[in-house]
């Protein structure tokens, strides 16, 4: 896959993690693995890449008055925590079990979002 | 004590399947606390953040972090995420998030059978 796509799926990624909160590393993950990554670099990878997202993405958002300080704290310090505990587990397993259970990861996430948009119905 | 629980939830997939975690993050604000979906959206990219770096750590201890192909996806996805926190504000997403679970359902069938 050509770098091209590689930026072009940079930026919908980046649309959806400002759309939806869903995060641009759903997205990331795939165009690493396609780029010839393999899942644990991808998913190593895409976490760093998330990271100046969500600061733009936060920095935005703050300004629209839509960020509770407090909350975002406290899930962060104890999702920072829980972290150590998934990169643990990720290393424990071989590449295609990791693909595997993203894949389905990934079917998981896209009944809810359909699920949400339903609902969202008027 | 119900955020520290949807933090630790969040962290644990974030890190493993390296996903912000605000799929995680989304739902269980909406769900168990009532947010708004702005609030939710919004807060939840902000304990990304936290989770992220302390994942990118972890990860660069097992030398997995490759740091110009993150520049590659992440400097744009930074540049298109402005655009989109202001259509957040007004637009009707419906339509999209359903094209979107579609796609998403696409990559996974095709991550299953790679």
């Amino acid at each position: 896959m050509s770098y091209v796509l590689a930026v072009v799926l940079g930026l919908v990624a980046g649309g959806f993690a400002g759309l939806f909160g869903v995060g641009g590393g759903i997205l990331f993950v795939p165009t690493l693995v396609a780029l010839g990554l393999d899942h644990h670099d991808a998913t190593g990878t895409s976490l760093l890449a998330i990271i100046p997202t969500v600061l733009v993405g936060t920095w935005r958002q703050s300004r629209y008055g839509n960020v509770r300080w407090r909350a975002a704290l406290v899930i962060g310090v104890a999702a920072a925590a829980a972290a150590q505990g998934g990169v643990a587990v990720a290393e424990a397993l071989s590449d295609a079990t990791l693909r595997r259970l993203f894949a389905g990861f990934l079917a998981l996430v896209a009944v809810q979002i359909a699920w949400r948009a339903r609902r969202a119905e008027p | 004590m119900r955020l520290v629980l949807i933090g630790l939830v969040a962290g644990f997939f974030s890190a493993l399947f390296g996903v912000g975690g605000g799929v995680v993050i989304v739902p269980l604000l909406l769900l168990l606390c009532a947010w708004q979906a702005r609030v939710a959206t919004a807060t939840s990219l902000a304990a990304i953040g936290v989770t992220a770096v302390s994942g990118v750590v972890g990860y660069a201890l097992h030398g997995d972090v490759r740091v110009g192909y993150a520049a590659l996806v992440g400097v744009p996805a930074a540049v298109s995420v402005v655009g989109a926190t202001a259509l957040q504000q007004r637009l009707r997403t419906r339509t999209i998030e359903l094209l979107f679970a579609v796609f998403l359902a696409g990559v996974s069938v095709w991550l299953f059978v790679k």
